[in-house]
């Protein structure tokens, strides 16, 4: 569907994200020669029977801008809109991301589990994908087994590795036929093409492109062990991560009707995130660490001295992936930022419904901030899968010798907090936390930040939205991005060191308008000190000798540092960061911090607490 | 669930007629026809054709598959030079031996030293290498079957594969499960929606049979439904930590169906204890002594794919798909899904235009349910699924 009118001519643009649990609709308007974001609408993602095309929920979505503004957009022949504009009714453009699809799911096979089929599962892992079984040869099990279990599991996506280059053939090929004889059929539909990435013996490129021709769409990359002492994962992760994104995503059912009604192509919501935080990284001319907190996944995204990295975590998320959070950082770890006495038990049994039911909000604030424990522990998950793959090392080919052939061995990542100057947040926990200060608490807590670091929000959820819509109207975007989109929360300063509690971590004086503020921070203290959103001050922080804010233990930072919504954290909690072993200090400690940044509502927390 | 807490307030008096954005309930119908496609893993022959009427554990298609291979030193185990073996083997690669019969046999010394090289099992002497001296014992092919899964009747072959099909049944849905396919009578074990499921309701006559329960089932009532041999139990509830305990796996993203724990576990409302929902207990309730088809695989992910009960009845005449042909509505049935009124029915008062404030302080799309006892409260509409009667 296109548009007849050219750019300068436009009034209204629709853009939407089909996420994997919320279909996110964002209307934006040129209202006195300045387009800005106009009304939002949201509806479930519509991806479960009697349903099973995201379009529904895309009108659904609509229906509420409609509702809202009383200005008609939905074609009534019930395909896609009403367009161009016509003055009272319709819009100019259309566009949309999609992480409709969910996470990644795929399965990975190669000869002998511990060498390819190892290697393959670690490019899985790395392109953030979900591994549901690794098949080899050895791996123990009859070959009708394993074609029951890839029918059975319905992968979006299989890696399949083995042989070094020039090596004997046959016994991958007896791998392949065997994918082949399982005729697998994807959850995403009966149009979709299950993608085979073939990263093994590249002599047999012709073989294997001869045995999936017509049914697969087959991928051929480097093989990911050509000689059996070098590992060389990277064009098989990449070609993963390109095909998710490019292909799984493209297949929620009702895809191929979404994509006739959209002006441009469908753009995947990590692919826009990610144009909103470089754009954050050029505009600043900063070190960004970003993230987009989804419900299937965690997508997180570092512009470091210029070099842009993203890695989505597929099994991260705050709806579909819920338990597998609580999976990976254990309850325990959920529990560490609850203040009030709630049973292990409950909590979990929370989760397990909210998964079952991914669609579900918070209606109590007991709810609310037993969905911002798990938000930490997701973002603490995702950014260090993030440091995984932003690594010094990362696309070099890796000598491995028999000796250390079998241990992934961990290099250090360039990702550190102290050289983070800007942290922003998108998705919809994040997006949609009551207050400002929520998000900024959030992911103080979850990434730690050291220094001074600036804190922006996405305000309503709509950097994907302007990441697509910019491939278009870039003015538009940029406008909408910076007067309605990019929150600025406030500053961090943060002392990284460890102490007692009581302890002297450091005093920082900040130049306000009616004179210098003085704020000695004890260990285990926290303080938010208002500033308003632009007001750029001097501010100059003496950190006690243990205790680092930039120039090393003990050394003074005089900088400026800029308000925000919720204004400048002076963090003296430690790092990493101090909680109590003992369960009722611990409550009291996070009591008296949430007390602090008002955090959430005064009574009802009380009440909550008591 | 306490209906007696104070609702949010709802501020603004501009309405929708009709509501899209809410959550589909699951299927609970008491008649429909439904469909299944049994297929092999492998190609092989198909037992049955268009017409015919199939039993649930009558076999439509089947095959072969290799038996397992072992492989025989020979040239160690007679203490023979490689390239000697050979003219010591007693049998011929394709012969099919019997295990304990001779492979090799080897004697010197006028008799006096005898050596026997034994096959390990019943089937076929596979190869024989003169390269290593060792001889492979392929055993005897494995059968491969699928069964009809439901009684009913085949609608469509599919060559060399398998089958489709289909029957008049009740079907239900559940939220979540856990095992493979079963099948069994049903057998009402709990006396009320509310009652919990516990190892006093498993005797010994639960052996093969669907069990159903109230509010949730307990690790211990598993664990004894398991040792009496009880096929599949569909309970309203379980507790996070007795699923962990029973299944010894910790759920992480929802993909199940392969666990191999003994029996079969669907829950139809949630995790904790939760009662039943009346309509779906009335219904195992009508069924009982009938036969069901169970499955608890499970996909919570695109495609979603939710656990199932199938009972095949010719009582009642075919309902209709009975999809939904309108959004939500003043007047229709709700269930919420969500704290502080989790599991309460009721039906939709006022569809609000305007965001509204939660207690959360969260700002969103609401609706106001009025409960049975006349009470109305607001909630998120993201928070309530439709009960299609």
């Amino acid at each position: 569907m296109a548009s007849s009118k050219p750019l300068e001519q436009m009034q209204y643009i629709l853009a939407t994200d089909v996420g994997s649990t919320t279909t996110k609709a964002r209307f934006f308007h040129k209202t006195e020669g300045e387009w800005r974001f106009y009304v939002a609408g949201e509806a479930p993602t519509t991806v479960e029977a009697p349903y099973e095309d995201v379009t529904l929920g895309v009108r659904n979505a609509v229906r509420e801008v409609e509702e809202l503004t009383g200005h008609k957009l939905l074609s009534p022949d019930g395909h896609g809109f009403i367009m161009p504009y016509n003055g009272k009714n319709g819009i100019d453009l259309y566009c949309t991301t999609s992480s409709a699809g969910g996470g990644l799911q795929m399965m990975v096979a190669g000869l002998i589990k511990n060498m390819t089929a190892e290697s393959a599962n670690r490019a899985a892992l790395g392109a953030g994908a979900i591994v549901m079984d690794v098949i080899s040869r050895d791996d123990g099990r009859q070959p009708y087994i394993k074609i029951q279990r890839i029918r059975n599991l319905r992968p979006d996506m299989i890696l399949l590795a083995g042989g070094t280059d020039g090596g004997a053939g046959q016994n991958v090929m007896e791998i392949a036929e065997l994918i082949k004889a399982a005729e697998p059929k994807a959850r995403l539909g009966s149009s979709y093409e299950l993608p085979i990435v073939y990263a093994g013996n590249k002599t047999l490129r012709p073989q294997i492109e001869k045995l999936f021709q017509g049914q697969f769409a087959l991928t051929m990359v480097d093989n990911i062990r050509p000689v059996l002492e070098q590992e060389h994962i990277e064009p098989a992760r990449r070609a993963v991560h390109e095909l998710f994104m490019e292909h799984v995503m493209s297949h929620a059912p009702g895809y191929t009707k979404l994509m006739q009604w959209t002006n441009i192509d469908i753009m995947p919501t990590p692919a826009g995130e990610g144009m909103a935080m470089q754009l954050i990284a050029e505009t600043f001319k900063k070190n960004v660490l970003g993230v987009g907190l989804g419900g299937a996944t965690t997508n997180v995204y570092s512009v470091i001295d210029g070099r842009f990295v993203r890695s989505v975590s597929a099994n991260l998320g705050m709806s579909y992936s819920v338990t597998n959070v609580m999976k990976e950082a254990g309850i325990r770890n959920i529990m560490r930022w609850i203040p009030f006495k709630i049973d292990e038990e409950e909590v979990a049994s929370r989760l397990m419904n909210k998964m079952i039911r991914p669609t579900t909000i918070p209606q109590t604030l007991e709810d609310l901030i037993v969905e911002h424990s798990v938000a930490r522990e997701a973002l603490r998950l995702g950014l260090a899968h993030h440091r995984t793959i932003a690594t010094r090392l990362k696309g070099v080919q890796l000598q491995r010798t028999v000796g250390d052939m079998f241990e992934q061995a961990v290099e250090d990542s360039y990702v550190k907090m102290m050289r983070v100057n800007v942290i922003a947040g998108t998705g919809g926990l994040l997006s949609h936390a009551p207050r400002r200060v929520q998000p900024m608490f959030i992911l103080s807590d979850a990434w730690l930040p050291e220094g001074v670091t600036r804190m922006f929000q996405d305000s309503v959820f709509m950097m994907p939205h302007l990441g697509v819509t910019s491939t278009v109207n870039r003015d538009a975007a940029w406008n909408i991005f910076d007067k309605d989109c990019l929150v600025r929360i406030g500053t961090s300063i943060a002392a990284a060191g460890k102490g007692k509690l009581g302890d002297p971590v450091m005093k920082v004086h900040i130049q306000m308008d009616e004179g210098i503020v003085t704020s000695e921070m004890k260990y285990g203290e926290i303080k938010l000190i208002p500033l308003a959103e632009g007001k750029e001050v001097k501010a100059t922080i003496e950190p006690a000798s243990s205790f680092d804010v930039g120039e090393g233990p003990g050394k003074k930072v005089e900088t400026m540092v800029i308000g925000g919504v919720a204004g400048v954290l002076l963090d003296a909690r430690g790092r990493p960061l101090y909680l109590p072993e003992d369960d009722g200090e611990r409550r009291k400690l996070l009591v008296d911090w949430f007390t602090a940044l008002d955090l959430y509502p005064r009574d009802p927390l009380k009440e909550l607490v008591s | 669930m306490s209906t007696d807490k104070k609702p949010d307030l709802v501020d603004d008096s501009k309405e929708s007629g009709e509501a899209h954005a809410y959550t589909p309930g699951l299927k609970v119908k008491r008649a429909m026809p439904v469909q299944k496609l049994r297929r092999l893993p492998i190609l092989g022959e198909v037992l049955v054709k268009v017409g015919d009427v199939v039993g649930f554990d009558q076999y439509v298609a089947q095959t072969e598959i290799s038996g397992e291979p072992e492989i025989v030193k020979v040239a160690m185990l007679l203490n023979l030079d490689v390239e000697d073996v050979a003219k010591y083997l007693v049998r011929k690669v394709g012969d099919k031996v019997k295990k304990g019969e001779d492979l090799a046999y080897y004697e010197s010394l006028f008799g006096l030293i005898k050596k026997h090289v034994p096959s390990p099992r019943d089937g076929t002497l596979e190869s024989f290498s003169e390269a290593s001296g060792n001889a492979i014992v392929r055993g005897t092919p494995i059968p491969l079957q699928v069964n009809a899964y439901i009684p009913g009747k085949v609608v469509e072959v599919v060559p060399r594969e398998g089958a489709v099909i289909e029957a008049n049944a009740a079907f239900i849905q559940g939220i979540f499960g856990i095992g493979g396919e079963t099948h069994g009578e049903i057998k009402v074990v709990a006396s009320s929606t509310s009652e919990e499921l516990t190892e006093d309701h498993i005797t010994a006559d639960c052996k093969g049979k669907v069990l159903i329960g109230g509010s949730r089932v307990t690790d211990g009532a598993l664990r004894k439904a398991v040792t009496v041999g009880v096929s599949a139990i569909v309970v309203g509830g379980i507790r996070h930590q007795d699923l962990i305990a029973f299944s010894g796996e910790e759920v992480g993203v929802a993909i199940t169906g392969q666990e191999e724990v003994g029996i079969t576990l669907i829950i139809t409302e949630g995790f904790g204890k939760m009662s039943m929902s009346e309509g779906t207990y009335k219904l195992f309730k009508s069924f009982e002594g009938y036969t069901a088809c169970v499955n608890g695989a499970t996909q919570i992910r695109a495609g979603v794919l939710r656990p199932e009960i199938i009972i095949p009845h010719d009582l009642v005449a075919v309902e209709d798909g009975g999809e939904l042909v309108s959004g939500m509505v003043p007047g229709t049935l709700v269930r919420i899904i969500r704290e502080p009124f989790f599991g309460v029915i009721g039906v939709v008062d006022g569809l609000p235009v305007e965001l509204q404030a939660l207690q959360s302080e969260s700002l969103v799309r609401v609706l106001t349910v009025r409960l049975s006892d006349g009470g109305v409260v607001m909630v998120p509409r993201a928070n309530v699924e439709i009960i299609e009667e």
